[in-house]
C-alpha cells in the first residue's frame, strides 16, 4: 500500500518537517507533470522519434506518479474516503504503467544503444569522406597545375623559355624554395648547373657525373628523395636553417632527333639525362606527397618531349639558314661567272678585232711584197712572213670560233642563198691550187638539189672549204670528187623504211672523194678533236693546230647533222662525208610566186614550138629571150607573110604583135584560120598589144584570136599564160 | 716554218700569176691571201655594181622592164642583155636619123614615117625597160599626132640625148659586170642582198 517511501508518520509531526514535505511533495509533482510536457513539447518539434508510444507510456507513468505524490499533499492530514479512494486508485495506476514501462525498457535500450553507435560510425565515415574528397580536390589541383604547366612549356618551343618556365610553374605549383636543373656537359662527364628558380645564375657549377647519388636518380623514371646535403642539392646559402626542407630529383631525358623511329616510341635507353632538383621550403614540416611525386614525373617527361622538339626546330632552323647562306654563295659564285663569261667574250670580240686589223694588213701588204721583183733571200723572208702571219690568223679565229661554239654561245645566221652557188663558189677558190698541183677536182650536184635553200650559208662554206681544202692539201695525185645530194634519212645505215623529210626541210650529204694520202682506220676517231694530229698525215710539220675538223664537226653537230671520213688506210684515199638540214627556200628569185616547183618551166614548156611576129626587132628578141627562158623553141618571123609562110601544125601558140597601126596584123589571124580547117592542128594566136580597152579586146576576139598579152610582158606573167593556155585553149584574162 | 725548198714556183692561171709554195702551208697562205683580196675587191665590185644599178632605176633611166630583161639571163645566155640593149641602141641610132631626115626640111615632112618611127622607137624602149626613152616618144607621138614640126624637132633632140646617155650609163654597167667576173665574183642578181663570199670566211686548212 506505501508506495513511496514516505512514512506516514505515528506522532504528531513536527509543523516544520511536515511543511518541508509538503513543499516537497509539490515541487515534485509538479516536476512530474512538466517532464511529460516536456517531452510531448519536444517530442511534437521534431520529426524522428521512432518511439512514440514509448513516450506515451513513459508519459502515462509520470503522470500517475505526480498525481500520486500530488494526492499524497491531501493524505498528510486526516483525510477522506474519497481522497483515500483517489489516491488508490492513482497508485494502481501508477504500478501497472510503471511495470508496463519496465518491462518495456528491457525492450527498448538495446535499440537506443545501437543507434547511438551508429550515430558514431556515421559521424566517423562522414569525416572520412571529408578526408578523401580533400585529397581528390587536392589532386584535381594537382592535375590542374600539370595541365597549366604542360601548356607552358609546350607553348614555346625555345628551349631556354622552355625550362625557366618549367621552373617557376613547379616552383609556384609546389611551393618550392628552390628548384634547380642540371645540364650535362658537352663532354658528358659533368653535369653543370644551367637554371636555378630563385637564385641568380651562379658561375660554372659543375659536379661530376659519375656520383652514387646521380646514379641513383638516373636509373630510374620515378622521382627520388635525396639527401639534402648532397652536391646537387647544396644550392641554397645555408643559414643556419637547421631543418633543410625535403628534396627530390628526377631524371629528365634528352632525347635526340634519331631517337624518334617511325613506329616506335622514343627510345629512353638513351644515355644523356638532365637533373631536375626540387626542394621543399626550409623549416616547414612539409613532407613530399605521392601525388606530388607523381607530378613531379609528369612534368619530367613533358619537358623532355617539349626539349627534343625545340632540338628539332633548332636543327632545322640552323640547317635552313645553312642553306640560305649556300644560296647567297651560290647565287654571288654564278653571278661572278656569269660576269667573267661576259668579260671574256667581251674581251674576246675587242681583242678578236684587234687583233685581225693588223694581221690582215700584215697579209695584205705582204701579199703584195710577194708580186714584186725581190731576190731570192727576200722573196724567201716575204714568204716566211706570209706563212706565219697567215697561219697566226687561222689560229685565232679558230681559236675564237671554237671558244664560242663551246659555250654554246655560238648560233647560226640563216638566211636564204643559193646552194648551187656555193657548191660553185668553193670550187673556183680551190680551182687555182688543184690546177697547180694538177688533180682534177669535178663537182657533182644532184639533179634534185634545190637551189634556194635557207641556212648559214657563211659557215656551210667554211665546212665545205675545210673539208675539201684537206682532200686537195693531202693529195699529191689523183682526182678530187665533191658530189652533193639530197639524202632522206640523217644516219649512214640505210634505214629500214625511208623517211620523208618533214615540212619543207631536207638533208644535204656533200661526198669528198680524194686518192691522197688516207688514213688509218685507227686514227679516225682522233680527227675529230681538237688539237689532236697523227703524224700520219703530217709528213711534216704543217705547223697547223688541229682545229679545223674540230670546228667544222661543231658547226654540222649546229646544223643537226653528222660528219665522218671514211679510208681504207694509209695511202688509199679517203672519203670525207657529211650530212646538214637544210631549209628549202619559199622564195625562188624573188618573184614571189609560192610553191613553185624546181625550174617549172622545164616541165610545162620543154620544147614547146611557138612562133612570134614582130616587126620591132628589139621586140622581137626580148620575147624571143622570154620564151626561150621558159624553155620553149623559139621561131621569129618579122612580117605577116613571113608568118603565113613559116606556120605550120608543130607550133602550138603564135605570138603576134599588134601594136603597129593598121588592121593587117588581126587579117593574119583569119588567114591562120584558113590555113587550119581542122581545128586542132591549128596553133593558139595570141595577140602582144600595147592597150588592152575593151574595143581591143573586142576586136581581137571578133577577129579569132585565144588571147591578148600586154606588152612588155613579164617573165612570170608569159609563165601563167603559157600555162593556163595550153590547158584551156582560151585565155582573155591575162592583161 | 722556213723551209729549204720555199722557192716558188710561178705559174699561171686565169690569167694572174700565183707564186706557189710546195708545201700545205703555202695553200693555206695562198687562199687566205686569195680570200681576203679576192673578197675585198669582190665586195668592193659588187656593191658599187649594185649601187650603180639602183641609182639608174632611181633616176629613172630604167624601169622594171630591164629587171625582166636580167632574168633571162642564165649560164645559157650570158650575154643576153648586152646583145638586146645593143641592138636597141643600134635601132635607136637608124630611127633617129630616118626620123631626123624626115623632119629636115619643114615644108616636107612626113609625118606618117614619123609617126611610125615613133612606134617602133616607143616599142623597142619600153621592151628594153628604158624609161626616159620611151617617156620622150610619148610627147614625141603627140607632137606628131598635131603634127607639131617645132615639138617634133624638140623630142627628137631629146630622144637623141636621152638614148645616147643611157648607153653610156650601160656601158659602165656592163663595164663593172664584166670586172666582176674577171675577179671572181658572181653578178649580183637580186635586190637587196645578194650572195657572194663573206669577207669574214677564211679556209680552215689544218686538220
Amino acid at each position: 500500500m506505501e508506495v513511496c517511501n514516505c512514512i506516514e508518520p505515528q506522532w504528531p509531526a513536527d509543523e516544520l518537517l511536515m511543511k518541508y514535505q509538503y513543499i516537497s511533495d509539490f515541487f515534485i509533482a509538479v516536476a512530474y507533470f512538466s517532464i511529460p510536457l516536456e517531452l510531448i513539447y519536444f517530442v511534437k518539434k521534431s520529426a524522428v522519434f521512432p518511439y512514440r508510444w514509448v513516450l506515451v507510456q513513459f508519459g502515462a507513468f509520470i503522470v500517475l506518479c505526480g498525481a500520486t505524490h500530488l494526492i499524497n499533499l491531501w493524505t498528510f492530514t486526516t483525510h477522506s474516503r474519497t481522497v483515500a479512494l483517489v489516491m488508490t486508485t492513482a497508485k494502481v495506476l501508477t504500478a501497472v504503467v510503471s511495470c508496463a514501462t519496465a518491462l518495456m525498457l528491457v525492450h527498448i535500450i538495446p535499440d537506443l544503444l545501437s543507434v547511438k553507435t551508429r550515430e558514431l560510425f556515421l559521424k566517423n565515415k562522414a569525416a572520412e569522406l571529408d578526408r578523401e574528397m580533400g585529397l581528390i580536390r587536392t589532386q584535381e589541383e594537382t592535375g590542374r597545375h600539370v595541365r597549366m604547366l604542360t601548356h607552358e612549356i609546350r607553348s614555346t618551343l625555345d628551349r631556354h623559355t622552355i625550362l625557366k618556365t618549367t621552373l617557376v610553374e613547379l616552383g609556384r605549383t609546389l611551393a618550392l624554395e628552390e628548384c634547380a636543373l642540371w645540364m650535362p656537359t658537352r663532354t658528358g662527364l659533368e653535369l653543370q648547373l644551367s637554371y636555378t628558380l630563385r637564385q641568380q645564375h651562379p658561375v660554372e657549377y659543375t659536379v661530376p657525373i659519375q656520383l652514387p647519388v646521380i646514379n641513383q636518380v638516373f636509373g630510374t623514371s620515378r622521382a627520388v628523395k635525396i639527401s639534402p646535403n648532397s652536391p646537387v642539392a647544396r644550392l641554397r646559402p645555408v643559414s643556419g636553417k637547421y631543418l633543410l626542407g625535403e628534396v627530390v630529383a628526377v631524371r629528365v631525358p634528352l632525347l635526340h632527333l634519331s631517337n624518334f623511329q617511325i613506329n616506335d616510341w622514343p627510345e629512353l635507353s638513351t644515355k644523356r639525362y638532365a637533373l631536375m632538383v626540387l626542394m621543399l621550403p626550409s623549416d616547414s614540416a612539409r613532407q613530399w606527397h605521392v601525388h606530388e611525386l607523381e607530378l613531379v614525373e609528369v612534368v619530367a617527361d613533358q619537358v623532355a618531349v617539349a626539349l627534343s622538339h625545340a632540338a628539332i626546330l633548332e636543327e632545322s632552323m640552323r640547317a635552313r639558314d645553312l642553306l640560305m647562306e649556300q644560296n647567297v654563295a651560290l647565287d654571288i659564285a654564278r653571278r661572278e661567272a656569269e660576269t667573267a663569261i661576259r668579260a671574256r667574250n667581251d674581251f674576246l670580240a675587242v681583242m678578236n678585232h684587234e687583233m685581225r686589223t693588223p694581221m690582215h694588213a700584215i697579209i695584205a701588204l705582204s701579199s703584195l711584197l710577194q708580186e714584186t721583183e725581190l731576190t731570192p733571200e727576200q722573196r724567201l723572208m716575204v714568204e716566211t712572213v706570209l706563212k706565219s702571219s697567215s697561219l697566226l690568223a687561222t689560229l685565232m679565229n679558230d681559236v675564237l670560233d671554237l671558244s664560242r661554239l663551246e659555250d654554246g654561245s655560238l648560233q647560226l645566221e640563216l638566211g636564204t642563198f643559193n646552194l648551187h652557188t656555193l657548191f660553185r663558189e668553193v670550187l673556183n677558190l680551190i680551182k687555182p691550187i688543184a690546177v697547180v698541183k694538177k688533180l682534177p677536182i669535178t663537182l657533182n650536184l644532184a639533179p634534185d638539189l634545190p637551189e634556194f635553200v635557207v641556212g648559214d650559208e657563211k659557215r656551210l662554206m667554211q665546212i665545205i672549204l675545210n673539208i675539201v681544202g684537206n682532200a686537195v692539201k693531202f693529195s699529191k695525185q689523183g682526182s678530187i670528187s665533191v658530189t652533193a645530194l639530197v639524202t632522206k634519212s640523217d644516219n649512214r645505215a640505210p634505214p629500214d623504211f625511208f623517211v620523208v623529210p618533214t615540212g619543207s626541210h631536207f638533208y644535204l650529204r656533200v661526198k669528198v672523194k680524194d686518192l691522197g694520202a688516207g688514213i688509218n682506220p685507227q686514227d679516225i676517231p682522233k680527227l675529230f678533236t681538237k688539237f689532236a694530229q697523227t703524224q700520219s698525215l703530217a709528213t711534216r710539220s704543217s705547223g697547223g693546230s688541229g682545229l679545223g675538223l674540230a670546228i667544222s664537226k661543231r658547226f654540222v653537230n649546229l646544223m643537226e647533222g653528222n660528219i665522218w671520213i671514211e679510208s681504207e688506210g694509209v695511202g688509199k684515199g679517203c672519203t670525207a662525208i657529211f650530212d646538214v638540214k637544210l631549209a628549202i627556200s619559199n622564195e625562188s628569185k624573188q618573184s614571189g610566186i609560192p610553191k613553185v616547183p624546181a625550174n617549172p618551166q622545164h616541165v610545162n614548156f620543154a620544147g614547146l614550138k611557138v612562133l612570134v611576129m614582130d616587126e620591132n626587132g628589139v621586140s622581137r628578141m626580148v620575147t624571143k629571150g622570154l620564151l626561150v627562158h621558159l624553155g620553149c623553141e623559139v621561131t621569129t618571123v618579122s612580117s605577116n607573110e613571113e608568118c603565113l609562110r613559116v606556120v605550120s601544125h608543130e607550133h602550138r601558140v603564135v605570138f603576134m604583135d599588134v601594136c603597129t597601126p593598121g588592121v593587117e596584123n588581126y587579117q593574119i589571124a583569119l588567114r591562120i584560120h584558113e590555113k587550119f580547117t581542122k581545128r586542132h592542128q591549128r596553133p593558139l594566136l595570141v595577140a602582144l598589144t600595147g592597150n588592152t580597152d575593151k574595143s581591143t579586146k573586142e576586136k581581137c576576139m571578133s577577129f579569132g584570136l585565144d588571147g591578148v598579152l600586154l606588152k612588155p610582158v613579164s617573165l612570170d606573167n608569159m609563165r601563167n599564160v603559157l600555162s593556163d593556155l595550153l590547158e584551156h585553149r582560151v585565155l582573155y584574162e591575162a592583161m | 716554218l722556213m723551209t729549204a725548198k720555199s722557192l716558188a714556183s710561178k705559174e699561171t692561171v686565169n690569167g694572174r700569176c700565183w707564186f706557189y709554195s710546195d708545201d700545205d702551208d703555202g695553200i693555206s697562205v695562198y687562199l687566205n691571201r686569195e680570200l681576203h683580196a679576192m673578197n675585198t675587191v669582190v665586195a668592193q665590185l659588187q656593191t658599187q655594181f649594185q649601187d650603180y644599178l639602183v641609182s639608174l632605176y632611181q633616176q629613172g633611166f630604167l624601169d622594171n622592164q630591164f629587171t625582166e630583161l636580167r632574168k633571162l639571163q642564165d649560164e645559157g645566155t650570158p650575154d643576153f642583155v648586152a646583145e638586146v640593149v645593143s641592138l636597141f641602141f643600134d635601132d635607136c641610132s637608124k630611127l633617129i636619123n630616118s626620123m631626123s631626115r624626115s623632119l629636115e626640111r619643114p615644108e616636107n615632112v612626113d609625118f606618117k614615117q614619123v609617126d611610125s618611127g615613133v612606134h617602133q622607137l616607143k616599142g623597142s624602149s619600153s621592151s628594153v625597160g628604158a624609161r626616159r626613152v620611151k617617156n620622150v616618144c610619148i610627147s614625141f607621138k603627140e607632137c606628131c599626132d598635131v603634127q607639131n614640126r617645132e615639138g617634133c624637132l624638140r623630142c627628137l633632140q631629146q630622144v637623141d640625148y636621152e638614148y645616147k646617155m643611157l648607153k653610156t650609163k650601160l656601158q659602165d654597167l656592163f663595164n663593172l659586170e664584166k670586172q666582176i667576173v674577171q675577179a671572181g665574183g658572181a653578178i649580183p642578181q637580186h635586190f637587196p642582198s645578194y650572195t657572194i663570199l663573206r669577207p669574214d670566211i677564211r679556209p680552215c686548212l689544218d686538220a
